[in-house]
């Protein structure tokens, strides 16, 4: 059982790889902003399960709580500056 | 020797590991912010939930297990609350949808 949640781990790792290309390459900040929420949303599973490959669940289960309430609300602060009125985006075409 | 419990376990992991998947080739495959934020905010809540309920099944009921749900149900919350304020504020801000009348001049990404 032991194996398999590492496995797990190994294979949600290049997973998250994955959307880092439209971070690099998204044409408007908000598609870099989808890529890093996505990053940081499937980090969050992928710290439970590195909590069971080491055996310290009880441990890593704190650091996941604190990860998903702060990643939130930078997401939440983040989409609430730019829809302020005194924001020009450039939506460079 | 496998249990009913490691069975369920891989199974709701495997589930979910899978929609984790679809979520990531989603957001790189398709052509617009709005699809791709449709694509990332519910394959990767479903994927998140799976992963977790495989979790607390395996955990059993614990003080942990406890806690796993807290955090399932602040993703089931928190995760298509960011993905709308994120398409409020692309749509505040200006950003058109791809509709075929929007992109007559431009080829498509």
């Amino acid at each position: 059982m032991d194996s398999f949640f590492l496995y797990s781990a190994v294979l949600l790792t290049a997973i998250i790889a994955v959307p880092a290309y439209r971070v690099v390459k998204g044409p408007t900040v908000f598609d870099r902003l989808v890529g890093t929420n996505a990053i940081a949303t499937k980090t969050i599973v992928l710290i439970c399960l590195i909590g069971y490959v080491f055996g310290r669940i009880d441990m890593f289960i704190d650091i996941t709580l604190a990860y998903a309430i702060l990643g939130f609300v930078g997401s939440l602060t983040i989409a609430k500056y730019f829809s302020s009125e005194s924001i020009n985006v450039r939506f460079d075409d | 020797m496998i249990d009913i419990t490691s069975i369920l376990t891989i199974v709701f992991v495997s589930a979910g590991i899978f929609f984790l998947l679809i979520g990531s080739v989603g957001i790189i495959r398709l052509p617009d912010f709005y699809s791709r934020t449709h694509a990332t905010s519910k394959s990767d809540t479903l994927g998140m939930m799976l992963v977790i309920i495989g979790l607390i099944i395996f955990e059993g009921m614990t003080i942990n297990s406890g806690k796993l749900f807290l955090i399932l149900l602040f993703i089931l919350l928190a995760n298509p609350i960011g993905a709308h304020a994120l398409a409020r504020a692309a749509l505040h801000a200006g950003l058109k949808p791809l509709f075929p009348d929007n992109t007559k001049d431009k080829e498509e990404d």
